[in-house]
């Protein structure tokens, strides 16, 4: 292979050059650590951003417009039922008069949370008895194993239902039951992250070097199965406010006068052939809700994901 | 009687990626002939196994350009041929084995239908005598028990036996070259010497050429006729095996062989290693790309990148220490092996030199 | 295999027994006589007296589980106190073979229909198609069924009156809410489909096909769709589940005289044995079912069938 074109070099140019005059070629992207790149990911995904705000729009909403609304969810005014969306009912009215805007957001206060804690909670459970199989391995790992396997065979209406017997229906119930049937998932999956990381090398190094239990748990091992933890959660979210809905519609949740989304929607298909908005609005915003945590819970799991786009 | 069967003349092959492009290759020339067998090395990363799914343009479309060059096999021209028109020669006349055999067969499907679909699409038979071919094939390669390891699935099967089954697939045709990208590199020593063992015999019933991928130069000083040493996505030496391993010029080269554990160092001698990293192929330098590692680097190797100098007969390198300019320059210590009383080195690990 | 279909055998009886016995425990810790709890009115001594033996309340704890669990395994789920001489049993005779059909008919619907949907979806990435199916599916997952259901019954069977509203008189009754229920299925398998196949196409085994010289159509036939089908398999246990539920809020809204409106009127109105009853049978059902389909996945996927 001949050069076409002329060379620059001179015959000057053969001496040698230390290495200090050489710029050196290493791998020349700046890297960044785990979290700062999610971060990076998640602020740079136009849809993620959407998401977001659209979330912190409704939380905004349901703390804001109840206070800031003239009406309250439970006055009922019975001369004023069944108003479509107005000037002065921007959501219309129920069949008792109640203004729908009022009780909508009330409602988002109840359902969001419903669908916060019936996540949270079910996660941390999963978390530490997943854990503590993980960790301790041998029969206690075999037997927490066994409970799961049985466990994960139960239907949840089976669990909702004989807690709503039991102590009657309600936010607290729908969030116990969600417990009691969403740990078991997380529960595996932290179990065998624990199970594998037990055995790799630098949990080893950081025992030889005579880290306490404890230590080796936080620094060690929480971060690298914390990705898990947070896709768990923002799954959970959507799973948990669908259940609540379902759960109220078919008169197992949240009961009145106290409402949720899924209490609206309940009133709302009694009367969805003539008063179709009843049970639009709510509607509406529960479907939104849930696939706007559902998206966002998707491009969490992309962005947390190292092999992807860094 | 040299009968040329493969040349890549100047392949550029880039990914896109959404941070820009990667060059992966840039700019590799080599040639096979029948029965011959030549040997990629290099450290990971530096593009010997993209270029050769190159040529048998495996990569797709969407990620992988080949931005420019050429590759000919049999008088044809690969890059042009559709993908389409590919299908004929890939499995028929271009073999490729891999790396992992867990995953390259598929986990659900038996063994012996892997191997007939192949048979089959290229050659018209019927499932029996797809069927029979298999099993002879299983047999060549020292497979116990063929007719039932026919209807095996992958997982009931051992690293190496599965290693010899993907061989088996890939030689029921007879291609013309068989492409083996690091097929030893996942087991261990004994089998790694049978499977070597067993492509030695097939070239030899077959006439058959290998290009053998690897960072081993155990292994390649056990297979190769000839070799090309890779870094950073081009070829910076290329010459037989007794040239690369007793006369190299490249000052990787030097470093490669140099790396290599001699058993009969004394202990307390310091394992040699190249320092720094492979360069970003996001933007690879305007001079050598190997400089900034170079111990021997000089003014000239930043400014430039040396081309193809002519070491002899078939030897080419890419340094400016071979140009004439240059200040003459020997290879360190312990890389080129003493020679033995007779003139010629026979050391006991690297047997396979005729 | 064999040890693995005895677990599942062993692990679903032993589900069964639990899903008995905390609901058995849980009527009699409910507070109040459930006799005079559910018949809301005054009753005479002699009433009471014979609605106790009748119902077996005057024996022993211990003894009245054991009587159940017997009762049990002859299939036999009691009495309702609400409606005292109905049994649970008959009732589910009665609904049973309605919702039935119609799971069946969705879960028919739903199998083929997911799978094409979400081969398509990954085969024509990143185009027009793609987006299309996975909103659709994003959509489908998102939208709860009683929300789905209402919809579509305002909306083709009052407005555009395709469909008749409500009731299962004829096989034409049957369709909208066939369809109804599947969508979620089909929505949820569409998107599982697809992300599969997308992974499995980087899996090197494909890599191994292409170099083999096999069609393009080969490598997506017999090497991705083969293997994105088997992980999918025990997922469809869950599926089951989650139609289960749908099924109880689309038989409400179209007025079907199925088991699952039954179970949520016994809700509303406080039936609790029939509650109970319906939801031991639930249970009971799901647990089969999952493990009818644990023991097709052991036997579709070679690397528990053939282990060595």
């Amino acid at each position: 292979m001949e050069a076409n074109k002329k060379s620059i070099i001179t015959a000057a140019d053969f001496v040698r050059i230390a290495d200090k005059e050489k710029k050196k070629e290493d791998i020349v992207r700046p890297g960044m650590s785990y979290w700062a790149n999610v971060l990076r990911k998640m602020v740079t995904n136009k849809i993620a951003v959407i998401c977001f705000i659209y979330t912190m729009i409704i939380i905004g909403f349901a703390i804001l417009a109840p206070i800031l609304s003239p009406y309250n969810y439970d006055t009922t005014a019975l001369t004023e039922g069944n108003l479509s969306p107005n000037s002065t009912h921007w959501f219309g009215t129920d069949t008792v008069g109640r203004d729908l805007w009022t009780r909508v957001w009330v409602g988002a206060r109840v359902s969001l949370l419903i669908g916060l804690f019936g996540s949270i909670v079910p996660e941390i459970v999963g978390i530490l008895v997943g854990g503590i199989a993980g960790y301790f391995g041998g029969w206690v790992d075999m037997v927490i194993m066994r409970i799961i396997d049985v466990g994960i065979c139960i239907p949840s209406l089976v669990y909702v239902t004989m807690l709503m017997l039991f102590m009657g229906a309600g936010p607290v119930t729908i969030i116990l039951a969600l417990a009691l049937t969403g740990w078991m998932g997380s529960a595996r999956s932290v179990r065998g992250r624990i199970m594998q990381f037990k055995n790799r090398e630098f949990v080893l190094a950081s025992r030889a070097l005579g880290g306490s239990p404890f230590r080796l748990i936080f620094k060690d091992i929480l971060p690298n199965i914390m990705g898990q933890i947070v896709v768990g959660i923002t799954s959970g979210i959507p799973q948990a406010i669908f259940m609540e809905a379902y759960l109220s519609f078919i008169g197992m949740g949240v009961q009145s006068p106290m409402t949720s989304w899924g209490q609206l929607s309940q009133t709302g298909v009694n009367v969805f052939r003539i008063y179709p908005y009843q049970l639009y609005i709510p509607s509406i915003i529960i479907s939104l809700t849930i696939l706007v945590f559902y998206i966002f819970g998707n491009c969490l799991r992309d962005a947390l994901d190292p092999k992807l786009g860094n | 009687m040299e009968e040329r069967l493969l040349t890549v003349n100047d392949l550029k092959v880039s990914f896109r990626t959404y941070a820009g492009e990667v060059q992966a290759v840039r700019g590799i020339s080599f040639y096979l002939n029948k029965g011959e067998t030549l040997a990629v090395v290099g450290e990971s990363g530096c593009g010997k196994s993209v270029s050769m799914q190159s040529v048998m343009r495996l990569l797709p479309d969407k990620y992988a350009m080949v931005k420019s060059g050429s590759v000919t096999f049999k008088e044809e021209n690969i890059l042009s041929k559709t993908d389409k028109e590919m299908e004929h020669y890939r499995g028929n006349e271009l073999a490729m084995i891999f790396q992992d055999s867990m995953t390259a067969l598929n986990p659900t499907m038996r063994v012996g239908r892997q191997m007939s679909e192949g048979i089959r699409k290229h050659r018209k038979m019927s499932p029996g005598e797809a069927k029979k071919l298999a099993v002879e094939m299983l047999g060549e390669v020292g497979l116990p028990n063929p007719e039932q390891l026919f209807y095996r699935y992958p997982h009931t099967l051992s690293g190496g036996q599965r290693q010899r089954v993907m061989i088996a697939m890939a030689i029921s045709l007879k291609p013309g070259i068989l492409f083996a990208d690091e097929p030893t590199t996942a087991l261990d020593v004994t089998m790694q010497a049978q499977i070597l063992d067993i492509m030695n015999e097939l070239k030899d019933h077959t006439d058959m050429a290998i290009i053998l991928i690897t960072h081993d130069l155990g292994v390649v000083a056990r297979m190769a006729d000839r070799i090309a040493v890779m870094y950073a996505g081009q070829i910076v030496e290329t010459g037989t095996a007794r040239q690369i391993f007793y006369e190299p010029k490249h000052p990787y080269t030097w470093g490669l062989l140099g790396a290599m554990p001699d058993m009969k160092q004394a202990r307390s001698t310091k394992m040699y290693s190249i320092p720094g990293n492979p360069p970003d192929l996001f933007a690879p330098p305007p001079g050598c790309t190997f400089a900034s590692r170079c111990a021997y680097c000089m003014k000239a190797c930043v400014k430039e990148s040396p081309a193809g100098m002519k070491v002899s007969e078939g030897h080419l390198a890419n340094c400016w220490l071979l140009d004439e300019r240059s200040p003459v320059t020997r290879p360190p210590e312990g890389v080129i092996p003493a020679p033995s009383a007779d003139g010629l080195d026979m050391s006991g690990e690297w047997e396979g030199f005729t | 295999m064999r040890k693995y279909i005895l677990r599942r055998l062993i692990i679903s009886v032993i589900t069964i027994w639990l899903i008995a016995t905390a609901s058995f425990f849980l009527v009699h810790a409910l507070p109040g006589n459930p006799i005079t709890v559910n018949s809301g009115k005054i009753l005479s001594e002699e009433t009471r007296e014979r609605l106790t033996t009748y119902y077996g309340l005057d024996k022993p704890l211990w003894e009245q589980y054991l009587t159940y669990l017997k009762n049990l395994l002859h299939g036999d789920f009691g009495y309702s106190y609400k409606y005292p001489g109905q049994s649970v049993n008959g009732i589910i005779a009665k609904t049973f073979p309605i919702s039935a059909q119609l799971g069946l008919q969705a879960y028919l619907l739903s199998i083929p229909l997911g799978f094409l949907f979400g081969i398509i979806a990954a085969r024509k990435r990143g185009k027009a198609a793609d987006y299309v199916l996975v909103a659709f599916s994003a959509l489908g997952v998102s939208v709860p069924v009683f929300i789905l259901a209402a919809l579509l019954q305002m909306v083709f069977a009052v407005k555009l009156k395709w469909f008749p509203v409500s009731l299962w008189k004829s096989f034409y009754h049957t369709i909208l809410p066939t369809i109804t229920l599947a969508l979620g299925s089909i929505a949820g398998r569409t998107r599982s489909m697809r992300t599969l196949m997308l992974e499995i196409i980087n899996e090197d085994y494909i890599k191994t096909a292409k170099a083999k010289g096999l069609s393009n159509f080969k490598i997506v036939w017999s090497h991705q769709i083969r293997n994105a089908i088997i992980p999918m398999i025990p997922m469809m246990g869950l599926e089951l589940v989650g139609m289960l539920m749908g099924s109880f809020v689309v038989e409400q809204i179209f007025a079907i005289p199925g088991i699952g409106s039954y179970f949520v009127t016994s809700i509303q109105s406080l039936d609790y044995t029939m509650v109970l009853g319906l939801t031991v049978f639930f249970g009971i059902f799901v647990v089969t079912a999952n493990f009818v389909v644990d023991i097709i996945y052991g036997l579709v996927d070679p690397r528990i069938r053939v282990t060595k």
